[in-house]
């Protein structure tokens, strides 16, 4: 391996360790953080069982909404968007990118012989590790309470366990959504170049994330003209993808080309955030010290 | 400050008159507000959003359904109106407690609180209503907007149109209030704990997910282990009839109604007071935990 190689994984590692120190300063603020969003699955979990005992009234069986959600789909919908939403999910990425092109401190990296885009990145698995080592726990637990929804939802007659292919497929949309979420919310950051105030438009972005992501309910569920513009954008891979791989949704033979488009929203995004970069810091002025 | 302070200090310091003193802070935040007026309205506009995407949502629900549970009355209108009194609460506990509460962290991490302990007013009145956050009010006019719009279908209903009781537009408010109230002082408890931790960043996110067992009507929660959920949101930490109770007043006619629906009513008043004394109890006890910062 050659010096200039070994350097750069170093160099990595350091910012890797750093990262993952600071957050485990605030332990209890941040342990306390993650077990809070288990809470809202139980209200979902009684929501929709109520939903359900409505629309299965008289019929005597499970009925399916939207031709696929039975109150176990659903369900085992929603625990899986909270796993992809793990990996997709970047607080406070934008807003922190934001404030540090305002406040100057930006400067740093262009004096500094270290690479923002990989820092920040650097820094995000670094939480992501932390988080998953607090959260895996109470996410095993309330999938083995949770695992009849699971297992009703695979025993329903036309949909089956899911194949090793299908199961490789989610791990790998998990990963790039992780990719995905990273490059699209450093992109929406990096307009601070240009406005100064991106607060209104951070959340806006967040609000679409929300609905059209499939985080709030099933994209299959959304009238079929609003699916269809739904399908052209990068945002349902935050969290709709991922679970509807998993429970049988996305067809066997779609699963790689949908990846391969997936991948190709997180190539478009990485070069995205490289030219708004160099483009950015051309224009940046930084002033005093 | 506590009662054996005060009486001594009352000769020199005149009571100040609190209604007055709530009214220039109104009136500070919002000059404040207008002079950045264009950031006020994306403001509104950001906040108002969200509510439409509620109702985007609940609209999808209700194109599968037309009701929440089996006989619970919950229909689509009824519903809404239940959807627009969680706005009206929110709206009001956002604009007025919200930017409180979450100053109050930051205070107590910078030793500021020294100079709102200082001062000849309760503390806990100065840093509940410092500050007045208008935006959030235009959650408040969408919900009336929605609150009318629910109650004129649901009194234009052609089988059986909702009659609207005079005594109900006089306790609707009175609810709205209490229910206000009762998540102010869940607010300010959660507030005062960041005296003992030190921070506390997920203040917020707490509060929300608290509240959000109070979004839903309360009937999802009757059925196996979810008893046990609505009998301590109801009892130990009574968000669940924040907007429950207001929200059943309004949507259906006032009789017939079960006895222990009257008998929950008069409890949400109880547990109003309980929890605006109980909270005032664990805010004077967390100040006398706060040691300052270092200047």
């Amino acid at each position: 391996m050659s010096v200039y190689v070994q350097a750069k994984l170093s160099t990595w590692w350091t910012i890797l360790r750093i990262a993952l120190e600071e957050r485990l300063v605030y332990r209890g603020d941040f342990a306390l953080g993650t077990l809070m969003r288990f809470l809202p699955i139980i209200t979902q979990i009684f929501l929709w069982s109520a939903i359900f005992a409505a629309v299965n009234v008289g019929s005597g069986g499970d009925q399916k909404i939207a031709g696929f959600y039975t109150i176990h789909t659903m369900i085992a919908y929603y625990l899986l968007t909270m796993v992809s939403r793990a990996f997709s999910s970047m607080p406070g990425l934008a807003s922190g990118v934001a404030l540090q092109v305002r406040n100057g401190e930006i400067k740093k990296f262009l004096i500094q012989p270290v690479d923002m885009v990989g820092f920040l990145l650097m820094g995000r698995i670094a939480h992501k590790l932390a988080y998953y080592s607090v959260a895996l726990l109470p996410f095993a637990l309330v999938f083995y309470l949770c695992g009849g929804y699971f297992s009703h939802h695979y025993a329903a007659p036309g949909v089956g366990a899911p194949s090793a292919q299908r199961i490789s497929v989610f791990i790998s949309s998990l990963l790039l959504g992780f990719m995905l979420g990273y490059f699209l919310e450093l992109c929406i950051g990096l307009i601070s170049f240009w406005f100064l105030e991106v607060t209104s438009l951070i959340f806006v972005y967040n609000l679409l994330t929300f609905f059209l992501s499939g985080h709030m309910f099933p994209l299959d569920l959304l009238p079929d003209s609003a699916r269809a513009i739904v399908d052209w954008m990068p945002l349902r891979y935050l969290a709709y993808f991922p679970a509807a791989v998993l429970l049988g949704r996305v067809g066997e033979d779609q699963l790689w080309t949908e990846l391969l488009l997936e991948a190709g929203w997180v190539l478009f995004f990485i070069v995205l955030s490289r030219w708004m970069f160099s483009r950015g810091v051309k224009r940046y002025s930084g002033y005093g010290g | 400050m506590d009662s054996q302070t005060g009486h001594n200090t009352e000769q020199a310091i005149p009571r100040p008159h609190y209604l007055k003193v709530f009214l220039t802070f109104a009136r500070n935040s919002l000059v404040r507000d207008m002079t950045f007026r264009f950031n006020f309205l994306l403001q509104c506009v950001s906040s108002t959003s969200w509510t439409a995407m509620n109702i985007g949502f609940y609209l999808i629900v209700f194109s599968f359904t037309d009701e929440i549970g089996i006989d619970t009355g919950w229909g689509k209108y009824q519903f809404f109106v239940f959807l627009s009194t969680t706005w009206l609460i929110n709206s009001l506990v956002q604009a007025f407690f919200m930017p409180n509460a979450q100053e109050f962290s930051e205070l107590i991490r910078t030793g500021n609180l020294d100079f709102a302990l200082v001062k000849p007013i309760d503390t806990q009145f100065l840093i509940s209503f410092q500050k007045v956050e208008w935006s959030a009010l235009s959650n408040f006019l969408m919900g009336l907007i929605l609150l009318v719009y629910s109650l004129w279908h649901l009194m234009g209903d052609t089988l059986s149109p909702l009659v609207l009781n005079p005594l109900v537009l006089l306790l609707y408010p009175v609810f709205i209030l209490c229910g206000m109230m009762i998540m102010y002082s869940v607010m300010i408890t959660l507030a005062a704990t960041s005296i003992w931790l030190g921070r506390n960043q997920t203040l917020y996110n707490f509060w929300f997910y608290l509240t959000n067992f109070s979004r839903y009507p309360m009937e999802i929660y009757w059925r196996s282990w979810g008893w046990s959920l609505w009998a301590i949101f109801t009892f130990v930490i009574p968000v669940l009839v924040v907007v429950n109770i207001p929200a059943r007043l309004m949507a259906r006619p006032l009789s017939p109604r079960a006895g222990w629906e009257i008998w929950l009513t008069l409890f949400a008043v109880v547990a109003t007071l309980m929890s605006l004394k109980l909270s005032r109890m664990v805010f004077q006890r967390a100040l006398y935990s706060y040691r300052s910062a270092s200047s």
